[in-house]
This record gives C-alpha cells, structure tokens and sequence, in this order.
C-alpha cells in the first residue's frame, strides 16, 4: 500500500536560519499522526509548505505516490490536504451551512449559489461526523468546540484526505476534547489521516498511530504512539529533562496581602473567596469556561463582578476598575500577549514605560529620560535580550516579549501580580527561566497569582493550587500532596 | 413572520418611518397621497442606485467615497460626447455609456485596491479629488443644458401619470424601473452566485477568504467596478431627470449616501448589509430631506435631524452591543 | 525609530521639489515677497482643521465634524459680534465683545469635541459615525441659527486675527506655527500625548494596561473640538463674515493632509512634522500652478494624485504596516 502523504528531505530557510532541515516521515490513508515541537520547532512552516503556502528550498512530496512538483494552496487542496488553522479561518457573517460548503463549491468552479446544494453538502457532511448543528446559525453565535467542528466539516465537504489541524485542542474543555476524539476516530475509519500539530499532544495520543517530534527544525524523534508518553515528548521536545524543582516553601508568618470574598459574576463565576499573604505564590486551574479567566479579569478590574470585595492591606479595592485595581497596587499580565500585552508597533522601552507615565510626570511634562532609563533597567534586570530599546516590541521572541509585559508591570512595583497563562506559546527553555523570575518576584515579598492550566508550571511555581469547576473554586491543595494525573482529574471530574 | 427585533436597524428604521408618516398623516392629511408618494419616489431613485452600490462596498469590508465624483464625471462626459460625436445615441446607448464610463473609472479604484492594497477610504478619497479635478480641469465646468436627444427622451420617459382628486398632476419616472432593476440584479449577484457569497466572506474575514483559496483580489476588483458601473448610471438619469448636466452637481452626497446606508443595518467593518435596509436608511433620509415642513419642523433644521437619526440608528445598537461586551467579559 | 526613509523624510524631498519645482518654473513670481505671504494667509485655516483631524486619527478614529464645528462656533462668536458690538465699535467696547465671542467659541468648540468624545468613547459608536452625525448637527445647528445666509457686520479690529500680520509675519501662520507647536509637543512629551499614540497602536493592550480609555479619548476629542473653534475663528475673520456652509471642501482635505502627511488612518503611528510638511506641499504645489494660471480644479486633481503616490510609495516601503484588526463589535 502507499503511503498517503510522503515528505522526504523538506528544508526550508528564512534569511538564513535554517527553519526545516531534511525533515521527513510518511502518512498512511486513516492514520492519525502527531506532530510534536515547541514553538519555533519549524511545525508551523511544515505545515504552510503541506498547504502549499510556502515553497520549500528543497523537498520530495508525494501525494500518493505522485512526486509533487511547487504545490500552491489550491493543488494541495485539490489533492485533498486540508489545514484547520488555530482561528479556524471561518466566516462569521455566515452561516453554518455556508460556511462547511464554501470550499467545496469554490473547488468545483461553481458560478452559482443554491441554498437547497449547500444546505445538502452541509447535512450530508454534519451526518459523516455525526453531529447536528443548526444549519442557518451564524458562525459567530457558535461555541469555540461548535466552530472548530465547522472548519472539520468544511474541510471534509472539500474530500480531505488528510487533515491537518494546529493546536486542536488548546480552546476545547476535556469534554469537547473526547467529543473531537470521537469525530477523529469515525474519519479514521472512513480513511481520513489526521496531523494533529501541537505542543501539547498528550490528550489526542490514544488516538494516534504515530509520532514525530520536531526540534530546531531537524526530526529528533519518531515512532509508533504508544512508545511515548507526556514526559518522553516534552524530553524529546526540549532535549533535556525540565523537571522543575518545587518553589521554597512560604514563611509561616508572612503576613494577608489580599483577602477575596464572596465574588461573583453571573454566568462566569460565584461565590470566589480566598486569602493571599505576602510572598505566595498562588495558583487557581480550572478547564476552559471553568470562569478563571473571567476571574483573573476581576481581580483586576477588567470584568465587573455583581458582588463580593476585594480587600488589598485592609483597604478595599473598587470592584470592575484596571485604574483602581492599579493604585491598590494591583498587575495584571495578560493570557493573550499579542493582542492584550503589548503594543506591537511601538518601541520596547514605549511597551514598559507605558505603565509609568504618571510617576514621570513634572509639570504636566514627562522626563523622557527618567521614563526611559528606568524601563532600560527593568529590562536589564529581567534579561530581556533585544538589540535596541527603541526596536518595536514585535520584533522580539515570545519569551522576551513575555519579560517586556512583566517588566512594565514591575516598573509600577505592584504588590500583587496576576499573571494569566504566562508561559503561554513560549518555549521551554523562556518557560523555565519564567518561573524562575516568579520565584525571584516571590521572595520579595510580592503576592503572585497564576492562572494557567499548564499543570506542570503550576506545579513548579505555586505554594497553593486553587481548583475552579463551573464557577465555584472546588478544591484547595498542597502541591506536595498532588502530582499531575490527580491535579488533571480534579480538574475535570 | 419574523419577529420585531428593535437591535436590528431595519426594523428601528421602519419604525421611525411609519412614525414619521403618521405624524406627518395627522398634521396634513393630504400627505398620504399618490402625489407624495411618487415625488418621494423620484427623489429616491439617485440616492438608491447610489446606496446599493455604497452598501456592497460596506458589505465586502471596504468603503467607497468616490462614487459620487464618477457618477458626476459619468454624466457630464456622456452629455457632452454625444452631443459632439453621436447625437443619434438612444436613450439606452446613453445610459450605457454612462455605466462604461462608470466602469472604467471604477476600475482605476479597484487597481489601486485589489493590486496595491491601499486603504479603500484613503484611495477613494484620493480618487473623489482625481476625477473631479480631472473633469473640471480638461473636460469643462460648464453646465450643459441641451443635453443630447437620447437623454432627454429618457428625461421625459414616465411609466405612470396621472391627474389627483385635487387636479394636481402625479408622474412616475421610468428611472423607476431601472432602480427596481437594479435592486433585483444587485440581489441576485449577493444572493445567487457565488461571487456574491464571496463578497459577504471577505467582508467577514479577508484572511480566512485568502487561506481557502479565494481569489479577493478579483472579488475586490469586480466591487469597485460594480459601484462604478451603478455611479456611472446614476450620474446619468440624474443629469437626464434634472434636463441638465451640471458638473458640480452630485459631489458631496457621498457622506449621506453612506449614513443611510450605515442606518440600515450593515456594518463599516463589513460583512452585514441587506437591501431591505438600504432601502429603509434611504427611504428615511428621503422623507427627512421632502417632508420633513409637514411635520411642523422647519426645513432649516433638515441637516440637525439627520444629523440625530444616523446617531440614533447607530448609537442604540452601538450601546447595545457594548452593554452586552460588558456583561459577557 | 531610527529609520532611514521614514515617511517624513520621503515627505520632506516632495516638499523641497516642489518648491523647487515651482521656483524654477516661475521663479521672479513664486519667490516673490508677495506670493509667500499670500501663502501664508491662505493655509492656516485648513492647517489647524488637519491638525485636529492628526489628532483624532492617531487613535484610529476620524472627526468627520471639524468644519461644521468651525462653522457653527464661528456663526455664534460672529452673532455675538454683530449684534453686541457691530461694525462700529472701537477700543475697549470692540475688545471685550471679541474677547466674549473668541471665548465663545472656543467654550463651543470644546462642548462639541465633549459631545463627541462621550460619542466615541461612553457610548461606543465607531468615530466614522459619529463624527458624521454631530457633523451633520452642528452644520444644522448653525443653518438652524442664521436661516443659511452669512452673518457680518464685525468690529474692525478682529481682522487682525485672519489678515493682519505682528512683525512683519501673517497673524494665521503664527497661530499655526505655535499650535503645531504645542501639538508636537504635547504629543511627545506628555503622558497624554504618549498614551493617545500607545492606544491607537492598540486598545485593547491600552485597556490591558489600565489606561483610562474614556477620559483619554474624551480629551482627544475635546482637543480636536477646540482646534476647530480656532479655525473657524481664523475662516471668519479671514472672510468678515460667518456662514454655515464655509469651507466645505476642507474636510477632506483635512483629512487628505493628515493622511499625506504621514499619519496612519488606522492609528499609531503619525507626526506633526509630517503633517506640517504635507501642508507645505499642498500649498507650495497649490500656488505654483495657480502662477502658471493653472484652474484650481487642477489643484484637486494633482493633490489626489500626490496622496494615492505617497500611499504607495509608504506602502511599499513598509509592507508590514497593515490595517489592524477590526473591533468584531463596530458598526
């Protein structure tokens, strides 16, 4: 039998760094394989040349066989390789049926548009993965789960062979992950690989056949699924074993630095209640839409809560108000760091002084080089490596972008810091060092709130874990009491 | 039977107008009449074409500021190339040219559009200067008040006419039809084709469009030449019904055109708008614009109450929209 | 930030060419004392209008309503004029009743800019919108006020303000030097300047970083409300009357000089010098032709063409400076 899909040799270079480097493995008609590595790995550039969106300096694909002269992104599609991008590339001003038939009528050069075919395509293909949806819904009134089952159905409705998703679960709850699993196992069954693409592959491992694991751009490791497990791929991601060691536990006398009572907000969380002393280091888990970042929000005023106090020192703290929350000493770093954290187009030095223009301010006029010094030293200090403060902030890695949002929030010498996900899509060695200026911040005496569902950060980083389930916090526990396959069933039970 | 949903514009809007009728029934009876209804019709029929084409723009994600500079260039170059070269040019011929014309002017913002990628408001701002300077600088800025044969039959061709009760005289132009013929081809290509559906999906998000193999650049490019095609026929019944092709006319409607537009329901980040809509947020800015004396307010204060409506009709669902963003986050 | 070709150096070449250009090709009339100081007169007004539009478009908004709110402040400072002071009154009786319809008017300008800053910013209409509508009702208002005809009939002495000159320099050009001034300087080195360009970049980040996202853009508007007040009482004394429908054609042309000059319609990115240097353009090319008895619909014509090139050319130069975007919510 022929292999589905097979790559050989695949490299690929930007301006001379070496982005792929003789990459090569097979796909099998009805086969689920992994594709694991950390960002930068080069996953997201094997991809785009798959799709036929970049052309590789130099490779051997075969689509069934047939060696592949330069793919675009309609011969790939031709040849029945469908990417589901993270965003999932839908339309939100249409409607579901629209939406999983688009493709296909684009495919077949229709001119015309018949709302009776598209309905048919649409049902047809709801039916395949074996889902209902309402057909006249419009996308952008669909859940997270709901819309990534679109962009399944569409990819689908086009006759993929081979399905490529990134990152396909980082937005779903557990459950909607074991409803996605099921959808995978009906198309293997039907014949359709999937290529799940990710940095966090334990959860669809039961269902795939292979794995290849990417690092700098080379394949380090591939073999049958079952010779891996959550551990050996992140060893096999980092190359090195990143077994953090605990955070130095917390001074029994360190004194209430924030008390939470009784906060709630309808239909995202209630009844929120817990103390944080000086130098704690506390983490609150929950699964997506389990309210933790509508909570994270709260604290710092983002999402107005319709009850409960937040008492920082003894003084309350004004309730749905960042510039309140922000003279009580309050920071708060964003889960999503592209769009919330930073400025993009501005310099480095803009995105840390940002925080600091008050303090800086004589007569109504900034001592620019009072503002600017000080941001240079938050940077030095949180050993942000960037080769001018004035370059715009994006031209940085996701770790040092990480450092620029923390250290414009330090700049403003907060007593509690929030930080929601921060090593969210940074790589492992950025990740490590970011705990550990967690645990240098710790030891000053500041009151660090994590929320992530990263467990084993929030292993390696918190003094005290907080679960979330629907809302309510359900659970409190001592990480020396726990590890991680009890954390993730308390999660989710 | 859909059910009121005072959140969409549509039905705000509908409201607002059989408000207005009412009062405006009450105060003078005579308002309801077929008289008024034709005299509304007909002050309708530029505005429509012109906000058909406006809304498509919206609705494919860009926006168009230009359309009235082709429309006035469309019908003073028509006028007068028939009047020097093909006087004998029918009246269809006449408004044929006048969409070529459109079409073609239409086409240079599509270029610059689709090809160079350039904001669509600050190339169409850019092009409303263009073609009105070039118009007035090597075509003339003189009004042309013998129009050619063709378009002054068209001037005087009506579908209806009739004498009221009163003894007053009622007509409906037969620019009427070409309106109606408009709407129902402009339905069909947003409705029927898949061109159509790809308008609404860029204007919903360009770059899903482009990863699942859309050409955007040739839909991009089909909107501005549409709009310049439906200028361009505007301009000329305009200049046909006025018996007079006056090249200052026109330009400076363009802001209007889009607040009605915008009252009816689609968005300026595209991907919404229906006709249905269009024709209310016309409809409404008609009525303001010719009968807004016989609800007692003077027409001075004409400018204030449009001014009020457009805030009105997008600051409710503005609000709405943010007090919902306020209780989801 | 130290790029080589920044828009603003581009800008500054086209502005010396053409100036150049215009000099070479009528050089005893373009350079004369005379032209320079008719172009002096003649830009200031439409200047001040694309300084308040640079300010507003540094946020990603637009103030669609700056002439009618020229307008509008200017007919009521010039019915204080006529029916308090008249075209007769002298000395200190002239001097208070300018001085009542100057504070006037500016007092005006800010009610509107307030008008729409709680627009944009409490209620959430997209500026486009909202600009368009208070816009619309300002122009009303003063249409509503004078019945559409000019209002005149002014104390001499306020002439000084659009047509008189102090050492030898035309009043309306110092006004303007010394606001682009204070714009350029408070848009670099105060807090508020500095968060108006971080929240254009991008506000959600700004609202992420506690920034007071209201106030901020009530002030952007109110300041914007004010630049317009000025300008309509530099249009008004410059014309010796007051009408509600002056300078129609300025609004897009404010809006063409910001753009020209640099400033980024989707915000966060934009210079006075920039804006500055687009003005000196358009007036330098503007004079020019009118020396070589080009028609002034040709102005229009070559200033379209100089905006579409530069956009271009910035395009070109800076391919990654795409729109952001857009809010899901806006209409």
């Amino acid at each position: 039998m022929t292999d589905l899909i097979a790559l050989e040799g695949v490299t690929k270079t930007y301006a001379g760094i070496t982005a792929l480097d003789d990459v090569g493995f097979t796909i099998g008609a009805g086969e689920a394989v992994c594709l694991a590595g950390e960002n930068g790995s080069g996953k997201s550039t094997l991809i785009k040349i798959l799709a036929g969106v970049e052309q590789p300096d130099r490779a051997e694909i075969r689509f069934a066989g047939r060696l592949q002269g330069a793919l675009n992104p309609r011969l790939s599609a031709d040849a029945g390789v469908m990417v589901i991008f993270q965003d999932f590339s839908l339309f939100p001003n249409l409607t579901v049926a629209e939406n999983i038939a688009f493709s296909a009528e684009l495919g077949a050069h229709r001119r015309l548009f018949n709302r009776a075919r598209v309905h048919e395509i649409a049902r047809a293909t709801l039916e395949r993965v074996g889902v209902a949806l309402d057909l006249n819904a419009r996308v952008e009134t669909l859940s997270v789960a709901h819309k990534q089952l679109v962009a399944i159905c569409r990819a689908l409705a086009r006759d993929a062979r081979l399905i490529i998703m990134d990152e396909p679960t980082t937005a779903l709850t557990e459950r909607e992950v074991r409803g996605l699993l099921g959808i995978i196992r009906r198309l293997k069954a039907d014949g359709v690989a999937v290529l799940f693409v990710s940095h966090k592959l334990a959860e669809v491992l039961e269902v795939c056949e292979k794995v290849v694991v990417l690092r700098n751009g080379r394949k380090v490791a591939e073999g049958p699924a079952t010779d891996f497990d959550a551990a050996s791929l992140t060893r096999h991601m980092t190359g090195r074993d990143v077994a953090e060691t605990p955070p130095d536990p917390l001074d029994p006398g360190a004194p209430l630095l924030m008390e939470v009572r009784g906060l709630t907000k309808p239909g995202a969380f209630s009844d929120v209640s817990f103390d944080l002393r000086a130098g704690e280091v506390l983490g609150i888990s929950g699964l997506l839409g389990s309210g933790r970042t509508a909570l994270a929000k709260a604290l710092f005023g983002l999402v107005a809560p319709e009850g409960g106090m937040i008492r920082l020192a003894g003084q309350a703290v004004r309730l749905g108000d960042p510039l309140a929350a922000v003279r009580a000493g309050i920071g708060y770093v964003p889960e999503d760091r592209l769009t919330e954290g930073l400025f993009l187009t501005q310099s480095i030095a803009r995105n840390v002084g940002i925080g600091r223009l008050a303090a800086h301010e004589r007569a109504g006029f900034l001592d620019l080089p009072g503002l600017w010094g000080e941001a240079t030293d938050w940077l030095t200090r949180l050993k942000v490596k960037a080769p001018s403060v004035d370059a715009p902030v994006r031209a940085l890695s996701g770790g040092n972008q990480q450092r620029v949002v923390l250290a414009r929030w330090l700049a403003t010498s907060p007593r509690v810091l929030v930080l929601n996900g921060p090593s969210v899509g940074v790589d492992v060695g950025s990740k490590a060092e970011i705990h550990g200026i967690i645990r240098d911040l710790s030891a000053t005496g500041l009151g660090v709130v994590v929320i992530s569902d990263d467990l084993p950060e929030l292993l390696a980083t918190c003094h005290r874990l907080l679960v979330m389930r629907a809302g309510r916090i359900t659970d409190e526990i001592m990480p020396a009491e726990t590890d991680e396959n009890d954390l993730a069933h308390r999660l989710a039970s | 039977m859909p059910k009121i949903d005072l959140a969409r514009n549509e039905w705000l809007v509908a409201l607002v107008i059989v408000a207005f009728c009412a009062l405006a029934a009450v105060s003078d009876p005579r308002f309801l009449s077929i008289a008024t209804l034709t005299d509304l019709l007909r002050g309708g029929i530029v505005l429509t074409i012109f906000a058909v084409g406006a809304m498509l723009v919206l609705v494919s994600g860009g926006i168009d500021v230009s359309f009235t500079a082709v429309a006035a260039f469309a019908m003073y170059v028509t006028a007068m190339a028939l009047n020097a070269v093909a006087p004998w040019m029918p009246w269809w011929g006449a408004l044929g040219l006048g969409m070529g014309i459109g079409a073609f002017l239409g086409s240079i913002n599509g270029t610059l559009i689709a090809l160079f990628r350039l904001p669509t408001l600050i190339v169409t701002l850019g092009t409303l200067s263009i073609f009105r300077g070039f118009m007035l600088t090597f075509v003339g800025q003189k009004q042309i008040t013998t129009l050619p044969p063709g378009m002054r039959e068209f001037g005087r061709m009506m579908v209806v006419r009739g004498t009221n009760a009163d003894g007053s005289f009622y007509s409906l132009h037969a620019a009427f039809l070409v309106t109606v013929a408009v709407v129902v081809i402009t339905w069909a290509i947003l409705h029927r084709t898949m061109l159509g559906r790809t308008i609404f999906a860029i204007g919903g998000s360009v770059e899903s469009a482009r990863r699942i193999g859309v050409n955007v650049a040739r839909t991009q490019f089909f909107v501005y030449v549409y709009v310049g095609v439906l200028a361009g026929l505007a301009g000329t019944i305009h200049a046909s019904m006025a018996r007079v092709a006056n090249p200052f006319d026109l330009v400076g409607l363009e802001l209007s055109v889009i607040a009605a537009v915008v009252l009816g329901g689609a968005r300026l980040a595209g991907g919404y708008g229906t006709l249905t809509g269009t024709f209310l947020g016309v409809a409404l800015i008609v009525l303001v614009r010719n009968s807004l004396i016989v609800i007692g307010i003077p027409n001075t204060w004409q400018s204030v109450t449009i001014g009020v409506l457009i805030l009105l009709g997008t600051g409710l669902p503005a609000w709405q929209a943010k007090r919902a963003a306020a209780r989801a986050a | 930030m130290h790029r080589f070709a920044s828009p603003e150096a581009r800008l500054a070449v086209i502005a010396l060419t053409v100036f150049a250009v215009m000099a070479a090709l009528s050089p005893d009339r373009f350079l004369s004392a005379q032209n320079m100081t008719s172009m002096a007169f003649q830009f200031p007004e439409f200047a001040i209008l694309a300084l308040a539009m640079t300010v507003t478009m540094l946020t990603g908004g637009i103030d669609l309503s700056v002439v009618g709110v020229a307008n509008f402040t200017a007919v009521v400072a010039a019915m204080i004029l006529t029916r308090f002071a008249g075209p007769d009154a002298t000395g200190a009786d002239a001097a208070m009743w300018i001085a009542a319809a100057v504070a006037a008017s500016m007092v005006l300008g800010l009610v509107a800019g307030l008008f729409n800053g709680i627009l944009v910013a409490v209620l959430g209409l997209p500026a486009i919108l909202a600009t368009l509508g208070s816009g619309l009702i300002f122009t009303g208002l003063a249409v509503a006020l004078t019945g559409g005809s000019a209002v005149m009939g002014f104390p001499t002495a306020i002439a000084w303000l659009g047509n008189g000159t102090a050492l030898g320099i035309p009043v309306p050009l110092i006004l303007f030097a010394v606001l682009a001034a204070l714009l350029a300087l408070i848009l670099s080195r105060t807090g508020f300047g500095l968060k108006v360009q971080m929240f254009g970049a991008n506000p959600l980040a700004a609202r992420f970083a506690a920034i007071d996202i209201t106030g901020l853009l009530i002030r952007v508007y109110l300041l914007s409300g004010l630049l317009a007040a000025i300008a309509g009482l530099v249009v008004m004394s410059r014309a010796n009357s007051a009408k509600a429908d002056y300078g129609s054609s300025y609004l897009l042309l404010a809006v063409l000089i910001a753009v020209l000059g640099g400033v980024n319609p989707y915000g966060g990115y934009g210079k006075i010098i920039g804006v500055v240097l687009a003005v000196l353009s358009m007036q330098f090319l503007s004079s020019g032709l009118n020396m070589l008895s080009v028609s002034n619909f040709a102005r229009e014509l070559i200033w379209g063409v100089l905006l579409i090139f530069v956009m271009i050319i910035n395009t070109r130069a800076a391919p990654q400076r795409r729109p952001k975007p857009k809010p899901e919510a806006s209409r």
